[in-house]
């Protein structure tokens, strides 16, 4: 093995200007495999973060009251309760799941909510609203307000409320102005404006106010509990299986963001696929260039293959002596291609640090170690017919050339 | 003296059907252990084929052989290439030594293809040939800058890197001028003198074949004298 090392290192070495070509063209092969891995890898990242990253990844609803029916011992129908009508559905013993929660291997962030609409009226001027009370201190644990503020703090406390951009635009609003905000059952407060910010998202920016918890509660008559729980996770992918793990946990109504995003899912699925066959043919290319190369060795080289042959070396050995040349060259093309690409790539900016108009090229998703096995285990593949062939070499018929 | 080498009715036809071409027509030879024996004839009288079969690169159409008691028409090909490598040694017309690789490395080829890597005792061995033939500031040089003589000398070195009992030489003067000849077959003859190596030389050159202490006449596909 050891010679047959020598022997493949010795023929590739005695034609350097061939095999630095070859080698060249198999890091090509790898570089854009490396190239569309980030891309394909970063773009899909930016679109989940961009759709999905300041939603809630795992939700904990609360569920609304069955229905049921009061029957008397005679048969009669006394009462129906229907669903959702009586009142509205809470998590009673949050505080008490949170904890539990929280310690969820990949929870990164959990927001006891309460949620409700209402009318945010100042002077003669009345929008209809989505009012949610945040824990003060969890502000930014879902939806990122802190990052999103462009006047004031998204700090909530007592009497304060954090509104977008497009719904202060609407009203006239300025910071440290005063407002009342209605809920839907009845109950108003008037609340000083502390914070304004622009998510981008339009129906956010323009009909979503933040308020704190105990505003909440007064608001929509709710002592205790709240109406749903989000979390945040580590890895929005992990979001079926800890949304499984949680509902085991805690029994409760449990619900993965990948519920009802099917389109999103089929539309990743598909650019993925995008990606699978553009670094597959990266790999073909690969293939057939190693392979092709080197069959033209096993050609040009078929009288020292005889006398190989004629001093004593086996088929086995010719064999080995031309995949090792095949792996090889996929080692330091692969080497090479590798590199290269994680050069290339080092310009773009993080994937923390993605901003419109410039590719969202992931680095760290460069599948370099995939990369390289990849090329390795094609070019030994490539090299296996040319190999074979070499073996098959009459010594006579060689050394006769 | 004892029998090395017997072939018997040795038969060697290519191709077939009108297209055939009978080459050896029931051949028998016996070489005997040590001896320096030239093999002669005219173009086309199958002393090649002859060689190549000895050599174990080729098997008869029909007939036997057998070296050192082996039966070798049996062997299959795993066999004959171990037993080739052990026991066999060639000498070629145009030397036909590895251009990639240098003097020695070409010398101990046979013995590190068996061993699987170039052993120090193999270099020893190496080193030892190329300096009997004359190539001892030669050892590291590649092989394209070695005159034609040097190569065919150290196409001889490698020939006897595994000590074989069997030498084939197939013209090894063919392409030299004659004093590299002379030269190349007192090497030839101070080896199977020294170290009893069987020597069987293929040439069309009286001068050459008069060195040798056997002459066998092929004609025709047989062997006429």
């Amino acid at each position: 093995m050891l010679y047959a090392l020598k022997i493949a290192i010795r023929y590739l070495t005695a034609s350097k200007a061939q095999t630095a070509l070859l080698v060249l063209g198999v890091a090509v092969g790898v570089f854009i495999f490396v190239f569309m891995s980030a891309l394909i890898g970063g773009l899909a990242d930016f679109i989940l973060s961009r759709t999905v990253g300041d939603i809630s990844h795992v939700t904990i609803k609360a569920e609304d009251a069955e229905p049921a029916i009061l029957i008397s011992p005679e048969g009669h129908v006394l009462a129906v309760t229907e669903k959702g009508r009586m009142r509205t559905a809470t998590l009673a013993e949050a505080a008490t799941w949170i904890p539990l929660i929280e310690a969820v291997r990949g929870v990164v962030a959990v927001s006891p909510q309460i949620t409700g609409a209402g009318f945010l009226t100042r002077g003669a001027q009345v929008a209809q609203v989505s009012v949610t009370g945040l824990e003060p201190g969890r502000e930014s644990a879902i939806l990122n307000l802190d990052g999103y503020m462009v006047e004031g703090a998204a700090r909530l406390g007592s009497g304060l409320v954090v509104l977008g951009q497009r719904l202060a635009d609407d009203l006239s609003l300025g910071l440290g102005q005063t407002l009342r905000l209605q809920s839907s059952g009845g109950v108003s407060t008037m609340l000083t404006l502390s914070g304004i910010f622009q998510t981008g998202n339009g129906m956010i920016d323009s009909s979503s106010v933040f308020v704190s918890l105990p505003t909440a509660r007064t608001l929509f008559a709710m002592p205790q509990g709240v109406t749903r729980i989000e979390i945040k996770l580590a890895d929005l992918n992990a979001a079926d299986a800890t949304a499984l793990r949680i509902r085991g946990l805690t029994g409760l109504d449990v619900v993965p963001w990948t519920d009802g995003a099917e389109q999103l899912k089929e539309a990743l699925n598909a650019q993925a696929q995008t990606g699978y066959f553009l670094k597959s043919f990266a790999l073909i290319t690969i293939v057939i260039g190693v392979a092709s190369a080197l069959l033209l060795s096993t050609y040009r080289r078929r009288p020292e293959i005889g006398i190989m042959r004629a001093m004593g070396a086996g088929r086995g050995f010719v064999v080995v002596v031309f995949v090792t040349q095949g792996a090889l060259i996929g080692l330091l093309g692969g080497l090479m291609g590798a590199g290269l690409g994680y050069l290339a790539l080092l310009p773009f900016p993080s994937r923390e640090a993605f901003r419109p108009g410039t590719l969202p090229m992931d680095i760290t998703q460069g599948s370099y170690g995939l990369a390289i096995t990849l090329t390795v285990l094609g070019a030994i593949l490539a090299s296996i017919l040319p190999a074979r062939a070499a073996a098959r070499v009459d010594p006579v018929t060689a050394i006769s050339q | 003296m004892s029998a090395l080498v017997r072939v018997e009715g040795l038969v060697k036809t290519f191709g077939s059907g009108e297209a055939a071409t009978r080459v050896l027509r029931g051949l028998s030879l016996t070489l005997q252990a040590g001896e320096l024996t030239a093999l002669l004839g005219p173009s086309g009288s199958g002393k090649s084929t002859l060689l190549t079969i000895l050599g174990t690169l080729m098997k008869p159409t029909a007939g036997s052989h057998s070296m050192l008691g082996t039966d070798l028409v049996a062997a299959d090909d795993r066999a004959l290439t171990l037993f080739r490598n052990l026991h066999i040694g060639f000498v070629f017309q145009f030397h036909n030594l590895l251009p990639d690789f240098t003097a020695l490395e070409n010398v101990v080829f046979p013995t590190a293809v068996r061993e699987g890597r170039e052993t120090a005792a193999a270099r020893t061995r190496g080193r030892e040939l190329l300096a009997r033939m004359g190539l001892a500031e030669r050892i590291d040089f590649p092989t394209a800058n070695l005159s034609g003589g040097q190569k065919q000398r150290v196409a001889v070195a490698r020939a006897l890197m595994n000590r074989p009992e069997l030498v084939l030489a197939d013209e090894p003067t063919g392409n030299l001028d004659r004093a590299a000849a002379m030269q190349v077959m007192a090497l030839i003859s101070e080896i199977n003198r020294d170290e009893g190596t069987t020597f069987l030389i293929s040439t069309h050159d009286e001068k050459i074949a008069s060195l040798c202490r056997r002459q066998v006449v092929v004609g025709d596909g047989v062997v006429t004298g």
